[in-house]
């Protein structure tokens, strides 16, 4: 019996009982579309979680308060996750990581406090993250105005009470995002008048940046947000001179961090992230998901492969008295084996091969629906996630073909004659 | 080559039911010439079936020897039997035994398949098929063909690879008188003309008569009384 001989007779009794058949295929199919579709939203979800953390600048650093081992990651509030003894960060922190004779590798510093807070205009309320900044601060986030000015040094000298908001607040509160410059509205209560509007970034990282207000630091510290001590601030922010000195100026403000707060070697008050940490901290989430939601289609594709041995069996059963005529015309166990297998191979390949096919349409249409709704999600069909359900689907099919041709070969030619 | 087809020296055969043993062939000794036509009869329990599945290589004898066509067959494994059966032995069942999903030639083309032939396949079947005057129904399926025709088919895939006997087993049960008497026609031309060993397995007498010689079984043993 040569291969293509084994495909023809597979072919020919699978399609001899073609709904059987088409069954059969359909729950490998589901298991493998289920696969292809799964890996494809977890790896666009990775896309899009690494692309907008892209989107914050190689060269950013961001200095929290706590140390390492009390952060509990990046995920959560920045600056809240210290525990009672150690020391805050300061405007005086700020200042000295911006002394570019102990830091040489910083190019731009900003430190900056956060909070929620509820923003009005007339009878629209919305509850939107305030962050009360320095002029810098724009220029190390690279944020770019749509309309109007940047909070200044002088706004931040002479406590104003101005707010720059961002497109989707302007939205919420007006309706539209141009002309509001000027208005006056309410920060907790407090009114501000707006100088500027950002220009639309899209989703980011820790949600939408377009959705913020940013006041001036000393407003902030003295009016919205109390804190222990005075000066004090949730996170600095530092630029590197370049890509490359990321983790030259890390050190560079960790030293003088140490120094600024007395802290043991190796026990440490504050963290300093960079774009890279909370890539690879992203990733880890991301990759657990990605298994996750690979390991239910695994599941899926599983019951398909049961299903083949199922009706495999089925078969066996039925083609007792072909099995004996076959064995009785001379096939050895070797040849019903095979003739076996390439019918359970076939139907899970088969079904590999469509699964794919609808996998793809899943994925694209996922796709479709997200972008139809604004989100920058694109799932992606990888090469490998193709070729690791290929693979697993007709080792599958091989798996659970096995015990049944198994079966089939073994029967005695005088029993299986006999039987009707 | 020697001129014995079969050779069969003391054959035993013990099936084991539970906890009985049954004995259905208990020493069953006899020889049959190349060319020849012998009918196998008995009642049923005899051990008709079993010396025939033994004959056909579909079963192995519990001990004794079984020689085929100059071959000691007693004790080959499964793989080498069935080497045997697709080169020595024909079969020509009861009910047929065609796979129905294929057409005639795919039918008589199996036990060449399993050969490991590759080139000329379908032109043998095809010639089988006309020996057996189906040579208008190659392409049927065996749904669209009549009893007769269909044990003709049988016949063709027995004769299709040349072996040393054919085995034929109620070869006539099946159908009607008429058609009965052409296939054993059929089977007695086959043997006059190319001179291939049958053996045919039958509880009808009529048939027997036509065959040279009668072995005839009783629980297990030969019957010498008639």
């Amino acid at each position: 019996m040569t291969f293509t001989q084994a495909l023809l007779e597979a072919l020919e009794s699978l399609s001899g009982n073609k709904l059987r058949s088409g069954l059969t295929l359909l729950g490998i199919v589901i298991g493998v579309a289920a696969v292809i579709a799964m890996l494809a939203v977890g790896q666009g979800a990775q896309d899009s979680i690494t692309g907008s953390i892209n989107g914050i600048g190689t060269n950013l650093l961001f200095v929290f308060r706590g140390g390492q081992d009390q952060q509990d990651g990046p995920g959560g509030p920045p600056g809240r996750s210290s525990s009672a003894n150690t020391r805050p960060l300061t405007l005086g922190d700020a200042e000295a990581i911006a002394d570019p004779l102990s830091a040489p590798s910083v190019a731009a510093v900003a430190a900056s406090i956060q909070t929620n807070a509820e923003i009005s205009f007339g009878g629209e309320k919305s509850n939107t993250q305030v962050t009360g900044a320095t002029q810098d601060y724009f220029t190390v986030r690279n944020l770019v105005l749509a309309e109007g000015e940047p909070i200044s040094d002088a706004h931040v000298l002479g406590r104003a009470s101005v707010a720059v908001i961002g497109p989707d607040t302007a939205e919420k509160l007006f309706g539209h995002s141009d002309g509001v410059v000027g208005e006056t509205i309410r920060i907790a209560g407090q009114p501000f008048r707006i100088i500027g509007v950002l220009e639309a970034k899209g989703g980011g990282a820790f949600g939408s940046e377009d959705d913020q207000a940013i006041i001036p630091l000393s407003t902030a510290q003295a009016r919205l947000m109390k804190r222990g001590a005075v000066n004090e601030v949730d996170v600095i922010f530092a630029q590197a001179i370049s890509a490359e000195a990321v983790p030259q100026a890390s050190e560079e403000i960790a030293q003088i961090l140490r120094q600024r707060h007395r802290t043991p070697v190796g026990q440490d008050d504050f963290s300093v992230l960079s774009q890279q940490d909370f890539l690879s901290t992203a990733s880890t989430i991301t990759n657990v998901l990605k298994i996750f939601l690979g390991g239910i289609a695994a599941i899926s594709l599983l019951v398909g492969g049961i299903g083949i041995m199922n009706i495999m069996l089925v078969s066996v059963t039925e083609r007792t008295r072909e099995i004996g005529l076959r064995k009785a015309l001379g096939a050895r166990k070797r040849d019903i084996l095979i003739q076996f297998l390439t019918e359970s191979s076939l139907l899970s390949l088969l079904g590999g091969v469509i699964g794919i096919i609808f996998g793809w349409l899943i994925a694209f249409s996922v796709g479709q629906i997200a972008s139809a709704n604004d989100v920058a999600f694109i799932p992606a069909v990888s090469l490998s996630a193709i070729g690791m359900a290929v693979t697993s689907s007709t080792l599958i099919g091989l798996f659970f073909g096995i015990y049944p041709a198994n079966r089939a070969a073994s029967l005695e030619p005088v029993e299986a004659l006999r039987y009707d | 080559m020697t001129d014995w087809v079969i050779e069969a020296k003391e054959l035993r055969k013990v099936y084991q039911m539970g906890e009985m043993e049954v004995e259905a062939l208990r020493g069953v000794s006899f020889k049959i010439k190349r060319g020849e036509v012998v009918s196998i009869m008995g009642p049923s329990g005899s051990g008709k079936s079993t010396l025939m599945n033994t004959l056909g290589c579909l079963d192995r004898p519990s001990s004794g020897e079984y020689i085929l066509d100059g071959e000691s067959v007693g004790q080959m494994n499964d793989d080498q039997l069935a080497i045997v059966r697709n080169r020595k032995v024909g079969f020509v069942f009861q009910s047929f035994n065609l796979l129905p999903r294929i057409t005639a030639l795919a039918n008589v083309e199996l036990p060449l398949r399993y050969s490991g032939i590759t080139e000329g396949r379908r032109a043998r079947a095809a010639e089988a098929l006309v020996a057996v005057g189906l040579e208008n129904r190659i392409n049927h399926k065996p749904t669209e063909l009549s009893g007769g025709q269909q044990q003709r088919v049988a016949i063709a895939r027995a004769i299709v690879n040349q072996p040393a006997m054919i085995m034929a087993d109620e070869p006539t049960g099946n159908l009607d008188s008429k058609v009965g008497k052409e296939i054993m026609t059929l089977l007695l031309n086959l043997n006059k003309d190319k001179g291939t060993t049958l053996i045919i397995v039958t509880h009808d007498p009529m048939i027997a008569e036509q065959t040279g010689r009668v072995i005839r079984l009783r629980d297990g043993e030969l019957d010498k009384t008639k």
